[in-house]
């Protein structure tokens, strides 16, 4: 690899940085800008009047308690119905197996509109009207495929004389489930109950549909941004980021400090092999 | 199955299928039947529901003709149904966005996965992950700040002395193509990474010593390698990009429609449920055809496309 072009890779890559980080300080910044509109330019004084406006604004703690409540119930619907899947699609095989992959993993690629509507349809025919309980079934249909991606990739590098050697033993079938199979996927349902929260968090498309008047924070900073925008979404906006930021921050450190000791450890193995 | 039987038992191997049959046939089937079925009943007022007056037709579908307008391509001009013609254009511009997002992904992924130190990447994707961690609506609509007429970019462009007058940017599919490609760029960027990842760095070398000129050594050597992840990563934007309503919604250029728009006034604004569930089919029936089509070409299979 020549340096310049090494170097251009470099350049690259903090441009690219740049490129995607730009916009979240720009609408940061307008949080604290007495203009009325949300803007940096031009710039009218440093308030914090939009976060006051934001804490007073009840419309959207509840939008924000109902986003939650969806979260968690899809955690806990999808977790166990793709982890299911995955279980039942990993022990069979052949034809029937790639159809049952396929139609496990085909709700990823359904625009959210198609979802949201054919849920809507599909209960409104037995008299079950709009709102976040089908928000929540219309979400999980797609997001257990998600979840169940995670728990089949796990499965494969799990190793079945585990669960037949206990059988032999005298374990009963919930023991073999509840000692041996769900701790090995633990990772995976952990990863997958994760996912399921942020994506549903993040979901608009069904939601706009199905949630009949209710409102999520996506559907309510839409309906926001639609009507008359004030830079509260803003204030809200620069909560959020400063929230992710500080996790990515936690994050880091961890591993950084994991990283660390694992250097020791490696340093001191070989200190004590040479000595 | 026995499998499943022998090692968990009657009631646990029950349940994983009822789980399984509750997901795949409640959620996600039946539902979609009654999307089709319904897309042929019209819409009546509710005394008239079950009545002689209802019955299959196909007059849902035909809304998608009917109030004709000029298109133009290539300079010939031809009349085109509106909706049509959005949802040709909303075709369209999700390749220009999937093409798009492949440029700008391409040069990344082949430096993170072949330039960047190991040390470095941890905290290389941190910070690649941070965007796409903030909620989409948030980051559309801080495009669509910096696209206001009155907007930091027209004020940078005229302060550097680039432009002399503010350009209306939300005008048009360009804002909404700016921003898909900034919300789903990442989408491009990790199936490409872990193609190539999986690229042996000798044969690069090899290319190099044998002679082969950079460009060379790329198009013969590393695109056929990221070809999967060029396929799975086409695919996402593709279909994300089809599929959004939040982003041309938040935009909301006034001659910028996208069709998942046109399905939201049917559905919401005009309450017509049917002929909602008309368009969306014929969304969801493209988009089959599509996945379809970028799996024959390039050779790849349903399990590559959802890594």
């Amino acid at each position: 690899m020549h340096l310049s072009r090494k170097l251009l890779g470099h350049i690259y890559m903090v441009a690219f940085l740049i490129y995607l980080l730009v916009p979240l300080a720009i609408m940061s910044g307008a949080a604290f800008n007495a203009s009325k509109l949300p803007t940096i330019i031009p710039w009218k004084g440093l308030t914090d009047q939009w976060f006051i406006a934001l804490y007073n604004d009840n419309r959207i703690w509840t939008a924000f308690r109902n986003t939650i409540v969806v979260a968690i119930a899809v955690v806990v619907i999808a977790v166990p119905v793709g982890a299911a899947g995955a279980i039942l699609v990993n022990s069979i095989s052949g034809r029937f197996r790639a159809v049952l992959y396929g139609m496990m993993v085909a709700p990823i690629l359904v625009p959210g509109v198609v979802i949201g509507i054919s849920t809507l349809l599909f209960w409104n025919q037995f008299s079950v009207g709009s709102g976040l309980h089908l928000s929540v079934l219309g979400q999980v249909s797609y997001i257990a495929s998600f979840v169940m991606l995670l728990v089949l990739a796990r499965l494969q590098s799990f190793d079945q004389g585990l669960e037949e050697a206990a059988l032999d033993l005298g374990a009963s079938h919930g023991q073999v489930m509840r000692r041996i199979l769900l701790p090995h996927l633990y990772p995976a349902i952990g990863a997958g109950a994760a996912i399921s929260f942020f994506q549903s968090v993040e979901n608009f498309n069904v939601t706009l549909f199905t949630r009949g008047g209710a409102d999520t924070l996506t559907v309510y900073v839409f309906s926001k941004v639609r009507s008359g925008i004030t830079p509260t979404i803003n204030a809200l906006a620069f909560l959020m980021i400063m929230f992710t930021i500080g996790m990515a921050i936690i994050y880091e450190t961890r591993r950084r400090r994991a990283a660390t000791v694992e250097a020791a450890r490696e340093a001191e193995a070989r200190r004590a092999e040479e000595g | 199955m026995h499998d499943l039987y022998r090692r968990y038992g009657k009631g646990l191997t029950y349940s994983f299928i009822g789980l399984t049959f509750f997901w795949l046939i409640i959620l996600v089937i039946l539902p979609d039947f009654k999307l089709l079925e319904s897309s042929f009943r019209p819409y009546l007022p509710v005394v008239d529901i079950g009545g002689p007056r209802d019955v299959y037709t196909l007059s849902n579908y035909a809304q998608i003709l009917g109030n004709e307008v000029p298109f133009r391509v290539l300079g010939i001009e031809f009349m085109v149904p509106a909706r049509i013609k959005v949802f040709i254009l909303t075709i369209f511009y999700s390749g220009v966005v999937t093409f798009i997002t492949f440029l700008l992904a391409y040069p990344l992924a082949f430096y993170l996965a072949k330039v960047a130190s190991n040390k470095s990447l941890p905290t290389l994707f941190l910070l690649l992950f941070v965007p796409l961690w903030v909620s989409e609506v948030l980051r559309s609509f801080a495009w669509f700040i910096i696209l206001t007429l009155k907007g930091p970019l027209n004020a940078f462009l005229m302060a550097i002395g680039l432009i002399s007058k503010e350009i209306r940017w939300i005008d048009g599919y360009s804002p909404v193509v700016i921003t898909l490609v900034y919300a789903y760029v990442l989408f491009m960027l990790f199936p490409l990474y872990s193609a190539m990842q999986s690229l042996d760095s000798n044969q690069i070398e090899a290319a190099e010593d044998l002679g082969s000129p950079w460009w060379r050594t790329h198009w013969r050597v590393i695109l056929p390698h990221a070809k999967p992840g060029i396929a799975s990563g086409s695919v996402m934007v593709f279909m994300l990009s089809a599929g959004s309503l939040l982003v041309p919604a938040i935009i909301n250029s006034p001659t910028g429609n996208w069709f998942t728009q046109t399905i939201q006034g049917i559905m919401l604004e005009g309450q017509d449920w049917n002929a909602g569930a008309a368009f969306a089919f014929m969304l969801l029936l493209f988009c089959t055809i599509m996945v379809s089509l970028a799996m024959r070409v390039f050779r790849v299979k349903l399990s590559d496309i959802a890594k």
